[in-house]
């Protein structure tokens, strides 16, 4: 089984600072892998544990990146694919999921490809499905468990809002992960950190994958983004304490009043 | 070229043999976009034995319904709506395309895009149109930012919108359209993708935390499973439906379908009733947009008073028998 894990690294957004205007302040900001790439990485290692094979990763970003391909080898991925090149920065998710489609046709044929269901940074959830589409194969996004693999196909369960399907797609497949409630994400050991310094480490650059250039970074985005600003703010209402059928009635007048309740 | 594209279509979901509310939510919010852009409005809805349900987009907008009625649509299966409503769109050429941001909506409508070779913005909280332009309105890092995304040169604009942002309108059943019946094109569909079980995670009749109008949530605070009853005999009272932060589901008390949060779904009710839950900013991202927020809180430092219209610093074991007694006296139950 050839799998490979698309991952990301992205900014800490669980931390986030504000300045006095309420802008987000993004310098500064600790990047980490995405938790939901660690989770599919870690359920990709799961699946070689079980049924045998390789384990890849591959992210398109800036060599900075490099660490969170690093955290990926060190918790046991064998190989990392580092698409890193000027020519694709600006990159919206159509021109992102089409450079990653043309270094997965390059690199090798792949039984499974496995990415996050979405990355906590711009939170699209599109690059697992663009991807699959550019490649020709199915995908089923939400998928919390890989059940089991019997010869050319997977069973997963993928979450719907209301419930769960359980899912059966052929190989080659790409699976969009999400982590369940309760996932204990693994830590590096120490011997994994040392044993990563010496894996496969692959860089590609924009000429080494054979597409449309022009089909690259900005020039390849057909989405602008036009003007960031600062969610609107809810503000502090009115907490009380002690007397608590006072607050009640009060809230309950309120609710009255809006037509939430009549 | 690009003028060659004209009109909104909206992407009607069919769940469990019903279009789904967030349908006529969007049809509502596009027929404000199509009448300001003086142009006409669309809606496809796509499944098998759908066609009682037709005249409904109607009622709340649409000028047009097409009808993709076919055996292989039930179940829905991503790469089959994706590349049937591919098709169907490039045949139609709408400059805008809407789609439900439901976990289903989230997982074809990408593959729509890459097969046409389009923009696309995710999960949309507000669309607006500004000199001529379709803005697509959306947060990112966590709920921490917003970001104004347009499409300048390729065509369709395609967005998916996030359920409950808009408010459906009351149908008008007397609206005239035209109903189309369209025969899909089937040719080249390989189906890799076979259902083998669907479950629901929902308590029978228990109503949707997406679909609800006020919900009461809770959290680690509750304390445990059968703590959820009281929560439940509040939202009862109040015609709602029960959340829960992430501890709450992780410690194995409410179904993962009932989680609210970055992790979870997002909603935005008339009444959210935080219940035990400390505030944080995966839990407030997914109910900040509530029209009404009520914190109960035995801790006055709880985050989640600096977000909420209202506060109750107590134990909820006390406030919320007293908020149901109140409430009985006032709907006189
Ligand atoms: C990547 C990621 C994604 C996440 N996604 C989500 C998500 O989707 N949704 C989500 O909710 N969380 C999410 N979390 C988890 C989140 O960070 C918090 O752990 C979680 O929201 C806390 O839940 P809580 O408020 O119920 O528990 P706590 O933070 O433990 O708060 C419990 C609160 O209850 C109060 N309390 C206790 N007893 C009583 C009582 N008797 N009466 C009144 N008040 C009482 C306490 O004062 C406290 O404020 C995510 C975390 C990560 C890292
Ligand atoms: N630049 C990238 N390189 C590799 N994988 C990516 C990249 N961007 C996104 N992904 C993968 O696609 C998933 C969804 O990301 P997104 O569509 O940005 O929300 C992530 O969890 C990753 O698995």
């Amino acid at each position: 089984m050839k799998i490979l894990v698309l991952v990301k690294q992205v900014p800490d957004t669980s931390e986030v600072k504000f300045n006095e205007n309420g802008v987000m302040i993004r310098e500064g900001l600790q990047s980490i892998l995405n938790m939901f790439d660690q989770f599919a990485v870690e359920e990709a290692l799961r699946i070689r544990e079980k049924y045998g094979g390789e384990v890849s990763v591959m992210t398109l970003a800036p060599e900075q990146a490099k660490s969170a391909l690093q955290k990926c080898l060190a918790l046991g991925a064998d190989k990392a694919y580092h698409i890193s090149d000027r020519a694709f920065g600006g990159s919206d998710t159509l021109a992102t999921s089409y450079a990653l489609s043309l270094a997965i046709k390059k690199v090798g044929d792949f039984d499974l490809i496995m990415a996050g269901n979405q990355a906590t940074d711009g939170d699209t959830g599109h690059i697992g499905p663009q991807v699959a589409q550019f490649l020709g194969i199915p995908h089923v996004s939400y998928v919390e468990k890989i059940e089991n693999v019997e010869g050319d196909k997977v069973l997963v369960k993928s979450l719907l809002e209301d419930g769960y399907r359980m899912i059966e797609v052929k190989l080659p497949a790409l699976l969009a992960c999400i982590p369940p409630p309760n996932f204990e994400y693994s830590n590096p050991s120490m011997m994994g950190i040392v044993k990563a310094k010496n894996k496969p480490y692959v860089w590609l650059k924009a000429d080494d994958i054979d597409g449309d250039k022009s089909r690259f970074g900005l020039n390849g985005s057909p989405t602008r983004v036009m003007k960031m600003y600062p969610p609107p703010k809810r503000s502090r209402g009115e907490v009380f304490t002690g007397n608590y059928n006072e607050a009640v009635k009060k809230i309950i007048d309120v609710l009255k009043e809006k037509k939430v309740i009549s | 070229m690009i003028e060659d594209y004209k009109g909104i279509l909206v992407i009607g979901e069919i769940y469990e043999g019903k279009i789904r509310p967030v349908t006529f939510q969007l049809i509502t919010k596009a027929r404000e976009l199509a009448d300001t852009l003086n142009t006409s409005l669309s809606t496809v809805l796509i499944g098998y034995n759908i066609n009682d349900m037709a005249k409904e987009p109607i009622y709340y907008g649409a000028d047009k319904v097409y009808v993709l009625d076919n055996k292989m649509f039930d179940p829905y299966i991503a790469e089959v709506y994706s590349a049937v409503l591919a098709k169907f769109i490039d045949q139609l050429k709408p400059e805008i395309v809407l789609i439900p941001a439901t976990h289903t909506g989230r997982e074809y409508g990408p593959r729509i895009a890459a097969a046409l070779q389009t923009g696309m913005t995710a999960d949309c909280t507000d669309l607006a149109i500004k000199n001529g332009r379709f803005i697509q309105i959306r947060p990112a890092y966590g709920g921490n930012i917003m970001g104004e995304i347009f499409t300048p040169n390729h065509r369709p604009q395609i967005a998916t919108v996030r359920p409950n942002v808009f408010k459906a309108r009351d149908p008008d059943t007397s609206r005239k359209g035209e109903i189309i019946n369209s025969a899909p094109d089937l040719s080249g569909i390989n189906i890799r993708t076979y259902i083998k079980d669907v479950v629901k995670t929902t308590v029978a009749g228990a109503k949707k935390i997406d679909e609800a109008k006020v919900i009461v949530s809770g959290g680690r605070g509750v304390g445990s499973k059968e703590g959820f009853e009281l929560l439940k005999q509040l939202a009862d009272l109040l015609g709602g439906a029960v959340g829960a932060s992430r501890v709450a589901v992780d410690l194995g008390w409410m179904p993962k379908s009932a989680q609210v949060g970055q992790s979870g779904i997002t909603v935005a009710p008339d009444l959210y009733i935080a219940c035990g839950i400390s505030g944080t900013i995966q839990h407030i991202v997914g109910m900040k947009d509530s029209k009404i927020i009520v914190a109960i809180n035995k801790d006055p430092n709880a985050p989640i008073f600096n977000i909420a219209d209202f506060g109750i610093v107590g134990d909820l074991n006390e406030v919320i028998p007293i908020f149901i007694d109140e409430l009985k006296k006032v709907l006189n139950k």
